[in-house]
């Protein structure tokens, strides 16, 4: 039996209404290789669990027969995640080592990512894994034009599964839309579903060997052309969100870096729906990788080296109308090395004197 | 939760992540904790002097966040920074304004 790793990472299953969220769900769900996972879905119903159900732990969860556990998620999130977790260390449930959260097509997976991090228990269990979002082929392009919502979720996803492909008349369609999830998300890796894949292991498998191992892919990101602009054609969200990538030779700072960033999200964070980047911090040998979604940012990661040749900072931004000029420009004033640390510091207010202060 | 305050640990902020295996944080030894809280102070008081307000460390756990009049709050770490920083100053702090921008230009050139 797997151990329990010591945080668990919860992936995130999103994608419009009729996207096919729980078709997807539901092969995976037969998968073996998913047998080490708790699913929290929102009803049993929706997903045909009948023939899988071998045995009912308690009113929201069952045992499926593969060995995932599987429960519906009645209100609050947060209280069905500690309710699992507790249910795991009393020996109640199989010992799983990852939960996959299977959002409502309407919302916007940012809240469940936040709810991981500031929960008081939580927080000392899991961690944020990937997000995975469901495209529909046939109708993805025409939800991408109309809703801001089918957007975000490209947006901020690690993954994306164009479903129905099969269903998509010729091929031009589909073209068109792989393209227009690689300028809305250069960064996620994109499958296309079929009977027999992507399997369980290619969607929520080691996200984090991964997520390092792509940042040291040969051009150091996936995305080796990023898309520039998206060009102002329609309605007015569509047109603002875009990606682009900010290069820099000159090392970073790490405090001021982290000053900025942290400034940056405060005031924008709703905007900026992804931040991911592989950084040559001064002082450093080896590159750290940064990687956020909206106001969250995942714990840096120390990589083993870096790609050969290959010694600057690149970081990825995926905004919502944010001016990337301005960005860059900002980002080169705040963050790069040589100027937060070593300029002599302007007069700022008179530091406080209290009396615990020696 | 601290001993001495009672005060419950708030958020791990991603600045002051938790040395795990893989995790890149300056929140390893104690000097390497205290220098790096130094230098925020310092990179922190470039902007706020924009917003004429200061940080100073408090006891090496917290900060103080303070305007020149005198108003002051306790914040934790940068993750509480701005909220608290907007509220003090009554204006947004945003580093996309090219005012603010073209400030720190001028800083980090002189």
């Amino acid at each position: 039996m797997a151990d329990i790793p010591a945080f668990t990472p919860v992936h995130l299953l999103t994608g419009f209404l009729g996207s096919g969220k729980t078709t997807l769900l539901k092969r995976l769900l037969a998968d073996p290789a998913l047998a080490d996972t708790a699913v929290m879905i929102n009803e049993f119903g929706a997903v045909g669990l009948d023939h899988h159900l071998v045995e009912r732990i308690d009113d929201t969860m069952v045992l499926l027969q593969s060995g995932c556990v599987c429960c519906t998620v009645r209100g609050e999130l947060a209280e069905a995640l500690r309710d699992l977790h507790s249910k795991r260390e009393r020996g109640l449930v199989p010992p799983f080592t990852r939960v996959v959260i299977e959002s409502t097509g309407l919302a916007d997976p940012f809240p469940v990512l936040s709810t991981l991090k500031s929960d008081p228990v939580l927080r000392h269990h899991f961690r944020a894994g990937s997000v995975v979002t469901t495209v529909d082929a046939v109708n993805g392009l025409a939800q991408l034009d109309t809703y801001v919502e089918s957007n975000r979720q490209a947006a901020i996803a690690d993954r994306i599964v164009v479903t129905k492909a099969d269903l998509c008349p010729g091929n031009a369609a589909l073209v068109r839309l792989l393209s227009r999830l690689a300028e809305l998300n250069p960064d996620a890796v994109r499958h296309i579903a079929a009977a027999d894949g992507p399997g369980a292991d290619a969607l929520f498998g080691d996200d984090t060997a991964q997520r390092a191992a792509r940042l040291q892919s040969a051009s150091g990101f996936y995305c080796d052309a990023p898309a520039g602009l998206v060009t102002a054609d329609g309605t007015p969200h569509q047109a603002a969100i875009s990606s682009f990538v900010i290069t820099v030779d000159t090392p970073v700072d790490w405090t001021g870096f982290g000053v900025w960033l942290t400034m940056l999200l405060n005031r924008h964070g709703e905007r900026v729906l992804r931040v991911k980047g592989m950084l040559d911090i001064a002082g450093e040998d080896r590159p750290v990788a940064v990687h956020g979604v909206q106001h969250l940012v995942h714990p840096p990661v120390h990589m083993d080296a870096w790609p050969a040749g290959e010694r600057s900072s690149r970081i990825v931004f995926i905004v919502d109308g944010l001016d990337p000029n301005l960005l860059k420009r900002s980002f080169n004033a705040f963050a790069l090395a040589g100027k937060a640390a070593d300029s002599p510091q302007p007069e700022a207010a008179a530091p406080v004197r209290n009396a615990q202060s020696p | 939760m601290c001993s001495l305050c009672g005060v419950i640990g708030g958020d791990q902020h991603w600045t002051d992540a938790a040395a795990r295996p893989g995790v890149y944080t300056r929140n390893v030894e104690r000097l390497d904790r205290r220098r790096e809280r130094a230098r925020r102070v310092t990179a922190v008081n470039r902007v706020l002097a924009a917003f004429g307000m200061g940080l100073s460390d408090w006891q090496g756990s917290s900060f103080v966040l303070a305007t020149r009049t005198g108003k002051s709050e306790m914040i934790e770490d940068l993750g509480h920074l701005w909220p608290a920083a907007e509220r003090l100053a009554g204006r947004p702090c945003d580093p996309l304004d090219p005012v603010l921008i073209a400030r720190m230009e001028s800083v980090s050139d002189g």
